[in-house]
């Protein structure tokens, strides 16, 4: 308990100090430090003191090995991601380098990010060293490649507790639920942009039936939901763990597909009514030209947000279904499943900071690809608004 | 509605619960015996009515795992436990979780929007943005492993285990709950903090905030005494909308952290395949949705004065 009330008194303390700052900007001309207020004088100071207590803990702490992984963790992404927007700037066409000019560093980083899990999942079978079920006779060995701590130079992240090598686990993860998610998400906009186009083109009875129908599968939250009905497939599918896969794939696409829905209908209905629909149709154009050729290539924006917006989050109820041990299946390597044998390891992190960090690797696999492709989404959002807040 | 689709999705579950019990090796007598005993031997629209009937009156029916226990110890079928009184301390516990993270996320994320919105485009605000977006679309294990691994492991400042007992005093019982509430609160907190940001900054454009500022008012005050109060609306919809988030963040949450809540007997109860529980919390948590998602609409009419007096 005394660590917070330190940390409570260390907050107490930064008051006088702020108020200090403030009063010797006063004596300054510079207009920005005369006119400062109290809180911003107190954010600067707290800026301060936090900068002070990472450097302490960076050079001075000798156990704080996983803030040190975070700092320079953290530096390798800006660097990266800095040189890739150099990269953007310079190389391609008149174009592309246009979009790099004003490009924000998250959105850089997040492009950056996307296509390294694509390489990855694409060529996951040249880059791993073994293959994803291949079981070794060394069981739970340790992180490091170290013989002296229990480590093996030939398995660099070690081997799980049946013996499967876990780097190669983990960049199958890449294939496995990357590509899961993403043919799921493809599933569910076909299914909810198809039904949703459809609605607001035609209306009447089946926009009716179809909305109410949607509000139902709405109105149960989509991760309950979807427990609910892998229990079902589960029982169908009995021991076959590839049909307990599709059947998840099915299901989650259905269920977001609802989603997808709504966001389609209600762009469509806002598209359909436009003069140049009315003289598509007049022209006696046939359902198919409208929906492919007048509203598709006028929605195709919001969509496209939306799928990035789908993508994490269907990837998200698959890592939490595996999670909680009914999505992905055994033979195949997942991230959320791994997180869940591994959890245990994160009580060594006192002895051995590598051994505890292979849980949070597979969850910050699945973690770094969402927030990258969340930044990719809100720079397209932001730059298709056109608002500069 | 709801209720039916609940009840049909469960329903459709191959080799029943009476199968399921009983193992390969069950004799056709003995399924039929233990259908009988549940019920399950009547048509699905009977056993529809009824349960929905029984549910209504607050009695959620019998646990079918606590039913196969029963007549395995050969007790008796009167002092049975109910799915009700399974679920009630697990549900008081869920609320509990539910609210200290409110009582932590609101004011939190209502405080850090207004300054967000006050500092914007500052270091600060750029930092807020990208922390918020990153903890947004993590994973809340992602986030719950993080903070046990700091807050647990390396300082151990609190426990990493919340086992909850019943005769727990409300101390001890807050600094168990706190870990996963603040991992629920970094969750919500993000989201309720990008949206406060935003209605505020959508309002600062409009001649009446210009007037104020042209007044000579500080920033502070034209934020909280002008621009607060219109953008209310926007930011209770978002705080009812995540506090029925919460409810599915929860399931993840309290299997990692084993609290005792109804997320976990929920998750218990979906891998033994025992029906009435999962019907149960299933309708818990899609009411529990549709009542946070009804109040949010409710709210914003309050607090909006031109949709209070329709012309």
């Amino acid at each position: 308990m005394s660590g917070w009330i330190w940390a409570l008194i260390l907050l107490a303390a930064l008051v006088p100090t702020a108020w200090l700052f403030r009063f010797a900007g006063r004596l300054t001309r510079r207009p920005y430090f005369r006119d400062m207020e109290f809180l911003t004088a107190f954010g600067w100071m707290l800026g301060l003191a936090a900068l002070l207590f990472g450097l302490q803990l960076y050079f001075f702490n000798e156990q704080a090995q996983f803030f040190r992984w975070a700092v320079q963790g953290l530096a390798i992404f800006a660097v990266a991601a800095w040189l890739f927007r150099l990269l953007g700037r310079n190389v391609g066409t008149q174009a592309t380098r246009r979009l790099f000019r004003h490009m924000p560093l998250t959105a850089s980083f997040g492009i950056l990010m996307i296509l390294i899990y694509a390489i990855v999942a694409i060529f996951a079978p040249l880059l791993a060293p073994y293959g994803q079920a291949e079981i070794f006779p060394a069981v739970n060995v340790l992180p490091g490649g170290d013989p002296a701590l229990g480590g093996d130079p030939t398995h660099p992240l070690g081997t799980d507790q049946i013996g499967r090598d876990l780097l190669s686990r983990l960049i199958y993860g890449a294939q496995n639920t990357v590509g899961i998610a993403f043919v799921t998400t493809c599933l569910a906009f076909l299914l909810g942009g198809t039904l949703g186009f459809l609605a607001a083109t035609i209306g009447g009875w089946l926009d009716q039936l179809l909305s109410r129908g949607v509000d139902v599968l709405m109105a149960i939250p989509s991760l309950i939901f979807a427990l609910l009905l892998m229990t079902i497939a589960s029982a169908w599918a009995g021991s076959r763990s590839e049909l307990l896969t599709l059947y998840m794939i099915l299901i989650i696409a259905v269920i977001d597909s609802t989603r997808v829905y709504r966001l389609a209908r209600a762009v469509g209905s806002s598209i359909v009514v436009m003069d140049y629909i009315e003289a598509a149709k007049l022209r006696g154009e046939g359902l198919g030209y409208l929906i492919f050729r007048e509203v598709l290539p006028n929605a195709t924006a919001p969509l496209l947000a939306e799928f990035g917006l789908r993508f994490c989050f269907v990837f998200l109820t698959i890592a939490a279904l595996s999670f909680l041990g009914v999505g992905i299946q055994p033979p195949l390597a997942d991230w959320g499943t791994m997180v869940r044998d591994l959890s245990q390891f994160i009580n060594f992190a006192a002895f051995s900071p590598l051994t505890a960090a292979l849980p949070l690797m597979a969850a910050g696999a699945i973690a770094l690809l969402t927030v990258a492709v969340n930044f990719v989404v809100d720079w397209m959002l932001h730059r298709s608004s056109g608002l500069g807040d | 509605m709801v209720s039916i689709v609940i009840f049909l999705a469960v329903n459709a579950l191959p080799g029943d619960f009476a199968q399921a019990i009983l193992g390969q090796g069950a004799t056709d007598e003995a399924v039929a015996a233990i259908r009988r005993d549940l019920g399950l031997d009547q048509p699905l629209v009977t056993r529809y009515l009824s349960w929905l009937a029984d549910a209504v009156r607050g009695d959620l029916g019998t646990s079918f795992a606590q039913a196969n226990f029963a007549s395995f110890t050969g007790t008796s079928q009167e002092n049975l436990a109910s799915v009700a009184s399974q679920i009630a301390p697990r549900f008081a516990n869920t609320m509990f979780l539910a609210g200290v993270t409110a009582a932590i996320a609101v004011p939190l994320a209502v405080g850090l929007g207004i300054l967000a919105a006050l500092y914007r485009n500052s270091v600060f605000d750029k930092a807020a943005n990208i922390f918020t977006l990153s903890s947004i679309s993590s994973p809340e294990f992602f986030l719950a492993y993080i903070l046990i691994l700091f807050l647990a492991v390396l300082n151990p400042l609190l426990p990493s285990l919340s086992n909850i007992y019943s005769d727990m005093g409300l101390g001890a019982r807050l600094e168990r709950t706190l870990l996963p509430a603040l991992t629920l609160t970094l969750v919500v907190t993000a989201h309720m903090m990008r949206m406060t940001r935003a209605a505020i900054i959508n309002l600062l454009a409009s001649p009446y905030i210009e007037m104020a500022r042209l007044k000579g008012l500080s920033p502070m005050r034209v934020i909280v005494r002008h621009a607060l109060p219109n953008a209310l609306a926007p930011i209770i919809n978002v705080i009812a909308l995540n506090l029925a988030y919460l409810i599915t963040g929860v399931v993840v949450v309290e299997v990692v952290f084993v609290y005792p809540g109804i997320g976990q007997l929920f998750v218990d109860a979906v891998k033994i395949r025992d029906i009435p529980v999962v019907q149960a919390s299933c309708l818990i948590f899609a009411g529990a949705y549709i009542l946070l998602n009804l109040l949010a609409d409710i709210l914003s009419i309050i607090s909006n004065p031109r949709l209070r007096h329709p012309k």
